[in-house]
């Protein structure tokens, strides 16, 4: 893994009987559909199987409304709020979760931050730095797409877009879609660069739903699948955590 | 961090922030809880003020964005030290932003009570990592002067006793039970913090006041500090009515 900005690692490795899974991408990439099959399916297995979104701690949640509401955001100051959100989930949610041995699924992570923030001008080294309290993600997935075709999912589909979700912050266009593609674009290159530094397992997004679940569940046996017989948290008689009937483990 | 001239950031220049720009002051108070840094900047407000200076002052967890999340966290029972860490700065960051850099543009006087050194000592008496903490709070600009109100932990107590008449539950670090009551873990918490100030007094060029003496004594060695910084030219004093010759 490379360390392009520092001489210090960029998380903390992961020394727990659980595991962390990640997804990244930009908005419209589909990652959010794909953890969700993927951690219904370890939930079949037996395993208990948590699950952690970005910017949703209870305890940020009031200032992180206020300040978008009010439009108070600099780019330093929405990254250090993101940063406070991130960091409550992580020593009271995800922390003790691995600690005791389940596998945490987080739509987005640390390199979300990394991408976004420097896309609003924040120093790639000082971002890197801030998030260094981090746990070392077992598996990493990006799903990469086209600008175009991740456009296409969002424009298409959704509500209007929010300003900040837009980068109607930075001023780089009048046009609420122009900004986003613009904000957008610039996420994605963020992305793109930073594959090797931080061990990214690239997901082609333009797969078919069904190809790309594929891809993930032979990675995760593949990369996880001895640790995952022994130490996670796991009920392997028919039945999983919730109660529901399960097949039994394949892994 | 590395020291340098006033009004430089320390190593992580924020956007949109010409230095050239600062014309005013910039003046920190640190010191532990209860040393009566709140008391020195009442007193120092109404003297530079009277001397012709425009002065604002501002202290942690009062930013219009993060003042409101952080007490409301503090009432609960769940934040972290890592969490309550980057609370704080983001705070930091809000009022630096908005508050103090817009001050130092239009030339005031800006006094702070506690600034980032505090954020750092808290950080670094609950165990975190100190060189992640100063890189994180890189952004601060380096203050014309540092005041640190130095006392033990045992003038702080007799403070806090004779001043307040209980102990405060942050300011005992129990959210990390440093001892099995208020007041062992007040003494040990507290001491970690001075400590961890201590080691900033040299990489960050603190000026040491001992807080133990007496209030008027305290201030007017802070003034006697502040009268070299050249906080520039007060106006004339024309007196009110001028007698005939």
């Amino acid at each position: 893994m490379g360390t392009a900005f520092s001489d210090m690692p960029l998380f903390v490795p992961n020394r727990y009987r659980g595991k962390l899974i990640v997804v990244e991408g930009i908005d419209g990439s589909g990652k959010s559909t794909q953890l969700s099959l993927l951690s219904h399916w370890l939930r079949s297995q037996g395993y208990a199987v948590a699950f952690s979104e970005w910017n949703s701690s209870p305890l940020v949640r009031q200032t992180t409304r206020r300040g978008k509401k009010k439009e108070m955001f600099t780019p330093t100051t929405f990254s250090l709020l993101h940063a406070t959100d991130f960091a409550d989930r992580m020593e009271s949610y995800i922390l003790p979760l691995v600690k005791s041995g389940a596998i945490v699924c987080a739509d987005r992570y640390a390199c979300t931050a990394f991408a976004r923030d420097v896309a609003r001008g924040v120093s790639r080294r000082w971002v890197r730095n801030l998030y260094r309290f981090a746990l070392h993600p077992s598996l990493n997935f990006y799903f990469r797409t086209p600008l175009d075709v991740a456009l296409g999912r969002i424009l298409g589909g959704r509500d209007a877009l929010k300003y900040y979700e837009a980068g109607m912050d930075l001023g780089l266009a009048r046009d609420v879609e122009e900004s986003f593609r613009i904000f957008q674009g610039r996420i994605l290159d963020e992305y793109e660069a930073m594959i090797e530094e931080v061990g990214f397992h690239v997901i082609d997004a333009t797969l078919s739903i069904e190809e790309q679940q594929g891809i993930m569940r032979e990675i995760v046996v593949r990369e996880l699948g001895d640790s995952l017989r022994n130490g996670i948290l796991h009920q392997p008689a028919g039945r999983d955590l919730n109660g529901k009937t399960t097949t039994s483990p394949v892994l | 961090m590395v020291k340098r001239q006033p009004l430089q950031f320390y190593s992580e220049p924020l956007p949109d922030v010409n230095t050239a720009d600062l014309q005013g002051k910039l003046i920190v108070i640190e010191g532990p809880d209860a040393v009566g840094r709140s008391t020195q900047i009442g007193l120092l407000r109404q003297w530079l003020e009277q001397e012709g200076h425009a002065v604002i002052d501002s202290g942690m967890a009062r930013s219009a964005l993060a003042g409101k999340g952080i007490q409301m966290a503090k009432e609960g029972n769940t934040l972290g030290p890592i969490t309550m860490t980057l609370f704080y700065t983001t705070d930091f960051a809000d009022r630096l932003e908005n508050e103090i850099v817009p001050a130092l543009r239009a030339g005031f006087v800006v006094l702070i009570d506690r600034y980032i050194f505090s954020i750092m000592a808290r950080a670094i008496a609950r165990g975190e990592d100190r060189r992640w903490i100063e890189q994180v709070a890189g952004f601060a600009l380096v203050p014309h002067a540092v005041y640190y109100l130095r006392a033990d932990v045992e003038h702080l107590v007799s403070r806090v006793v004779m001043g307040r008449g209980a102990f405060d539950y942050w300011e005992s670090g129990m959210d990390l039970r440093f001892g099995p009551d208020m007041y062992e873990s007040f003494v040990r918490y507290q001491k970690r913090l001075i400590k961890a100030l201590d080691t900033m007094v040299q990489p960050y060029d603190f000026t040491v006041i001992d807080a133990t003496q007496p209030v008027e004594r305290i201030f007017r060695e802070l003034q006697r500090r502040m009268e070299r910084l050249r906080l520039g030219k007060a106006p004339g004093r024309p007196a009110l009515r001028k007698a005939k010759i």
